[in-house]
């Protein structure tokens, strides 16, 4: 590694939250604003205005007063404005009850509860603290207590808790106290939210509460949970507002050459004023009550200032209507600076483009477009060992070159457009600069779709570039991005260092991700035609000619083909996977066809491989037995099998494929017509009341229950038949057999009947009164009245059924809807409460602080994606680990 | 090369945290939003998703409770006897067996017994004036139908309701006809047999005879001297705390999210659901994944900011001057440092050689 003159990282390690003092604003602040205006008539700053040279700049060519900088390299600076009366903050008023709550009016100590009711509620809580058990956590990062403080009283209460729960109270019963030290009388003290104090009848001006506060001693305010070294609670109250520097709030000038300020600037613009004319009313000996007014006025202005939705005061518009966003909506919610800016960050090096499958290229490979892989760059490092070749790379006319040359002292560099320029930039480069590369195959990037679900929605793919303006992506790695080719975009990333270029490499390729981590069981599998592709290559019967097998075996890449096994110098299908698996494998299951398939040291011997016996048996033990570059390479290879299979036997279907035989038809009729006197037996039961009540329900229930029963039973008889009627070799019985694609379900419903439909999981019953449509009687109970759908997608459903078909889709369709933003917030919360949770060396689980979750991780130590395949591994079940 | 063991062991530094909060929430987007019908007991007991948000929100009553009650060996095997059981268990409520209609007009109660509901039930008329002994010291009875004058009784419904403001306006009559509904209906919800928040109490066949009920009342049931206590079960997490201890509770955020997942066909493996309970239950109580729990009661500052209620932990920062020890993995994103997990916890640097 190149360490020689980097400059020397910090490292953040701490961060103390606290309480600016007015005397420290006063200190920090570089101006003192006192002019409500910001430009002049020739747009020039007005000073002491808000956008005050002293702040910082925002209009290029201007430069800062207070540092010289310009717009890229200046800070900022606070300004000042001094307020001619105190102000309660809005956010702190809360705590402020709290300390006025617990101190003496007259002698600012404090309150010790003397009452006996009271006493008994103090000492129920303190012994509730005792027994409560403590966080583990919670022992080690309690508030640290600055030095002096350590022999202070620690608060016997958690103070955050008490301010919320106290501020949360609506009123409490009146009690007539006396302090205990100096025998006064305890007023009563109420906070008419948001920002006034009263003490029992009368206003309690922010001054008053500021003098009350300032005459509290360091160590009363330690026992009630302060640290005055860091926050003084008269702090709590402003008297001097600091103004953000202009970046903070930079204006924009529109096309037509006018200014608009920023919301916070409109916002210190009315406060200035404001507080100007209190001062001139104060000056000028105005009565109390306008002082009192604009006092009140300005601590609205300064309230909204700091959040524009507290309850209770209307929020401060926009000339256009519009609620101004203050500083406490900048930081809050999805879009505020801490999720938006903070938790998540925008990236250089990325790329993002529409997806296309390419079942030609490797499972860990991603396509990527030529115009991409112009754009993005490789740091590439110089060293004595790759200089000839970063020289090469700088030299090259076209793709693939060098774009950037930073030098060792760190200046960037831009390769020249001409030769000699270079030539020139080639002959200095020296050992210790680094070159930017453009991407070239092999690289190793990191590959995404949103929404983000889980660890296998970004995994490392290897870059191949292609012409064309898509990615393209090998369709086996559809499942775990959760991707189809409708126009989904996804998002790839470059790593810039070696350190994260090897992580992805060694840690998030591909093929590491073969298994779920959420079951261990196969993620990338093959899928849908390549799982029909396997059925058909290795169905008994299937042979290929030598033709054949040669394109097959130059596709995954393999030189030397096998002795033909069937007469006439054919192969068999079985023959060709075989030579994809490794002679260890043994193999004996039932397929969902319910066959028998064999393998035998690595030899298909019986069977025909469909989606069970793929993933279950074969990827997962050679995924642990043979590693995830081997699983890898056949995956790639049984798939382009698969697909060339598929190809030569063909899979396609038709209108015929659907319909059911004269025969078979007669015999659904037959169910159908059985199925309608059942239900009209029950309905007729129903009515004259000779139905069984059912424990627990209703008559109506019993009824319904039934039928759904009844209609259940009709749809899965049909499925025999119709399963027997279309016989084995339908293509899409196939698919839904082998699970290549679609279900039973879907070939019953569209060449035999629909079946019920339902919302709620009832049969319907919204729509009209006593009915789904005008079109029955009242009452009606029978199927077609209540959703059954007796025809079929292909002869096409009746107006009524169509109606019918359509509430039930429509619940789905809600039901989806409302799902994916449940279980997002679900998911937020569950990453957000375990994000910190970490396996230690010693196998114990503990949260950030140290505090140990679990001893052992998940009770044996195991990794959960190998968990389906541990037994094949060391012998071990999943009974043995304790669950009870 | 790594052996086969070390192959299956969890790496170190490993965010297993992260792993199980996906594996549980990603399947979530799969799941019906169907409810569930235990026959008898219960309708609309939630299941997928919702109930997934009721078990992680520790809620402290879930929508529809049930109580599985198994018994003790001599009453498990027969039909017969775990019916028995089952009904003294079973609440029966006064408006079950008899009808209860007020009379405005004379500010009277009339309580009806009825014996074609009440006979099969097992509910004799003594049974039921019983039950009414607690509103009416003594009753008027007529034949088979009770009757109560509230103006005359001075218990304590009667005497709290007499000293509320509304009462001082017409000194008049001391009972309103509105007192009077409101004893109605509560006369009406009054259990005659039974225990009070344990209903609908069906037997039901499984290895052995056990009785599945609404409610969660454990300890009511415990007094029942038939019922086993080491096998009694509700999906109630809270109760289980109370009655049983956080290990109990772990046990059934476990038990009760399996169930979730398995009766949606979606396989997640146990550590994960595992880590989950024991993150929700570590420190003694039960705490919920979110803002009022394990969230909201994270250590650093930034992070808690950066979930939900973002002013309010920043204020309280400032208020009381906390340090962010950047111990989290927020906290060390937001400013922008590597984040504690994984191969970021590695702090390992090689040496070059210098020529």
């Amino acid at each position: 590694m190149q360490q020689s003159n980097k400059e020397v990282r910090k490292v953040i390690g701490h961060l103390k939250f606290s309480l600016f003092s007015p005397e420290m604003i006063r200190k920090l602040a570089v101006a003192k604003i006192t002019v409500p205006d910001t430009y002049d008539d020739d747009g020039y700053p007005i000073d002491g205005g808000l956008v005050d040279l002293r702040l910082g700049v925002v209009d290029p060519g201007l430069r800062c007063k207070t540092c010289g900088g310009t717009v890229k390299n200046c800070p900022g600076h606070f300004g000042l404005i001094e307020l001619v009366r105190p102000i309660v903050h809005v956010e702190f008023a809360k705590h402020l009850l709290y300390i006025l709550k617990n101190t003496c009016y007259s002698c600012h100590k404090v309150l010790k509860k003397i009452d006996k009711k009271e006493d008994k509620e103090v000492k129920k809580e303190e012994i509730e603290q005792i027994d409560g058990v403590i966080t583990p956590g919670e022992a080690i990062l309690s508030p640290e207590l600055s030095p002096e403080a350590a022999e202070s009283p620690k608060p016997t209460i958690n103070a955050a808790d008490a301010v919320e729960t106290l501020s949360k109270k609506r009123t409490s019963k009146k009690t007539t106290k006396v302090c205990s030290l100096c025998g006064a009388e305890v007023p009563e003290i109420k906070l008419l939210k948001p920002t006034t104090f009263m003490k029992d009848k009368d206003m309690l001006l922010p001054n008053d509460v500021r003098d009350w506060l300032a005459a509290i001693t360091d160590h009363d305010l330690r026992e009630l949970g302060f640290d005055p070294v860091y926050a003084r609670p008269e702090w709590m109250i402003v008297t001097a507002l600091p103004t953000p520097p202009v970046n903070v709030r930079p204006s924009i000038t529109l096309e037509t050459g006018e200014r608009s300020e920023d919301d916070l600037t409109h916002k210190l613009v009315d406060v200035i004023r404001i507080n100007q004319k209190l001062e001139a009313n104060i000056n000028a000996g105005a009565p109390q009550l306008i002082i009192e007014d604009l006092w009140e006025l300005l601590q609205y202005h300064v309230t909204t200032y700091f959040d524009n939705e507290t309850a209770n005061i209307p929020p401060a518009r926009h000339r256009s209507g519009r609620p101004l966003k203050t500083l406490a909506q900048r930081l809050k919610g999805k879009e505020g600076r801490f999720r938006y800016n903070l938790s998540g960050k925008r990236v250089n090096f990325s790329a993002r483009t529409v997806i296309s499958p390419d079942p030609r290229i490797r499972l860990d490979e991603v396509g990527v477009p030529e115009r991409i892989a112009h754009e993005l760059t490789i740091p590439l490092h110089v060293t004595e060992w790759n200089i000839d070749h970063c020289k090469s790379l700088i030299k090259a006319e076209s793709y693939p070159r060098a774009v950037y040359i930073i030098r060792p002292d760190l200046r960037r560099l831009k390769v020249g457009d001409t030769d000699e320029v270079r030539n020139e930039q080639a002959e200095n480069l020296k050992v210790g600069s680094t070159i930017e590369r453009q991407l070239i195959n092999g690289d190793i990037v990191l590959f995404n779709r949103q929404p983000s679900l889980h660890r296998i929605s970004m995994m490392a793919h290897e870059v191949k570039v292609f012409p064309g303006r898509t990615f393209r992506l090998n369709p086996v790695t559809v499942s775990p991005y959760n991707a189809d080719f409708d126009g989904d975009e996804m998002n790839l990333h470059v790593m810039q260092t070696e350190e994260s270029q090897a992580e992805a490499r060694y840690l998030a390729k591909v093929e590491k991700q073969l298994l779920s981590p959420r079951h261990g069981h196969a993620i990338i599998k093959p899928q849908e035609d390549h799982v029909s592709g396997l059925y058909f290559l290795t169905l008994d019967g299937s042979v290929f000619t030598k033709d054949e097998v040669s394109s097959m075996f130059y596709l995954i890449g393999r030189t030397e083909l096998p002795k033909p096994d069937v007469a006439g110098g054919l192969y068999s299908g079985k023959l060709l996977f075989s030579t994809l698996l490794p002679d260890d494998t043994n193999l004996k299951v039932i397929s969902k066809l319910g066959d028998e398939i064999v393998i035998k040291n690595g030899k298909l011997i019986k069977g025909a491989i469909e989606s069970k016996a793929m993933e279950g048996e074969l990827l997962e033990k050679m995924f642990v037995n043979h590693g995830p570059e081997f699983t890898r390479e056949f995956i790639d290879s049984a798939t382009v099998l698969a697909l060339e299979s598929v190809s030569l036997h063909g899979l396609s279907v038709s209108l015929k494929d659907y319909t059911v035989s004269p025969k078979g038809a007669v015999k659904i009729n037959e169910i159908i017509d059985k199925m309608n006197r059942e239900i009209d037996n029950l309905i007729m039961q129903y009515k004259n009341k000779s139905l069984e009540r059912s424990p627990g329900m209703t008559l109506k229930e019993t009824l319904e229950g039934l039928i759904v029963e009844i209609t259940t039973k009709t749809r899965i008889d049909v499925g025999k038949i119709v399963e027997s009627d279309l016989g084995r070799d339908n293509p899409s019985v196939i698919m839904a057999k082998i699970g290549a694609r679609g279900s039973m379900l879907n070939a019953i419903q569209m060449s035999a009947l629909v079946a019920q439909q339902t919302v709620r999981s009832k049969r319907i019953t919204r729509g009209f009164k006593r009915r789904i449509l005008p079109y029955f009687k009242e009452g009606a109970l029978t199927g077609a009245e209540k959703g059954f759908v007796y025809s079929s997608f292909q002869k096409g459903l009746t107006p009524y059924e169509f109606m019918h078909h359509s509430m039930g889709g429509r619940e789905a369709l809600v039901n989806t809807a409302i799902r994916t933003a449940r279980s997002g917030y679900m998911q937020r919360r569950l990453i957000n409460a375990l994000q910190d949770l970490v396996v230690y060396g010693d196998m114990s689980v503990r949260n950030a602080d140290m505090s140990v979750v679990q001893f052992i991780y998940g009770g044996d130590g195991q990794d959960p994606m190998y968990s389906s395949t541990v037994e094949a591994v060391e012998g071990t079940k999943q009974d043995d680990i304790d669950t009870a | 090369m790594k052996s086969k063991k070390e192959t299956v062991q969890v790496p170190p530094f490993e965010a297993v945290g992260v792993i199980a909060a996906q594996s549980i929430g990603e399947p979530g987007t799969q799941m019906t939003m169907r409810t569930f019908h235990y026959a008898g007991v219960a309708e609309h007991v939630p299941t997928g998703l919702p109930r997934l948000i009721e078990i992680v929100d520790a809620k402290k009553e879930p929508k529809k409770a049930i109580i599985d009650i198994y018994l003790k060996s001599a009453y498990s095997r027969s039909r017969t006897e775990a019916e028995k059981v089952a009904k003294e268990i079973s609440s029966v409520f006064v408006s079950d067996v008899a009808t209860v209609e007020d009379d405005l007009e004379k500010l009277l109660i009339h309580i009806a017994y009825d014996e074609k509901d009440a006979k099969p039930q097992g509910i004799t008329f003594n049974m039921l004036k019983k039950a009414m002994e607690q509103f009416s010291e003594n009753p008027k009875i007529d034949g088979t139908t009770i009757t109560i004058n509230p103006a005359k009784e001075k218990t304590k419904e009667t005497k709290t309701k007499t000293k509320t403001k509304k009462d001082k306006e017409d000194k008049k009559s001391k009972f309103t006809a509105k007192q009077v509904r409101r004893l109605t209906s509560k006369i009406r919800g009054a259990i005659v047999r039974g225990v009070p928040g344990v209903f609908k109490a069906v037997v039901i066949k499984g290895d052995e005879y056990f009785i599945r009920a609404g409610g969660f009342n454990i300890i009511g049931a415990l007094e029942h001297p038939a019922v086993d206590p080491k096998r009694i079960y509700t999906n109630n997490i809270q109760e289980l705390e109370r009655v049983y201890g956080i290990e109990a509770a772990r046990n059934s955020i476990v038990r009760e999210t399996k169930d979730v997942l398995d009766m949606q066909g979606l396989y997640v493996d146990i550590r994960h659901i595992m880590l989950i309970s024991d993150a929700m239950t570590y420190c003694g109580k039960i705490k919920s994944i979110g803002r009022h729990g394990l969230s909201g009661e994270k250590v650093g500052v930034l992070g808690r900011a950066a979930f939900e209620e973002t002013i309010k932990h920043l204020i309280n920062a400032c208020a009381f001057a906390e340090e962010e020890k950047l111990i989290g993995v927020t906290e060390n994103i937001i400013v922008g440092q590597t984040v504690p997990v994984g191969t970021g916890k590695i702090k390992l640097v090689m040496k070059t050689k210098k020529k």
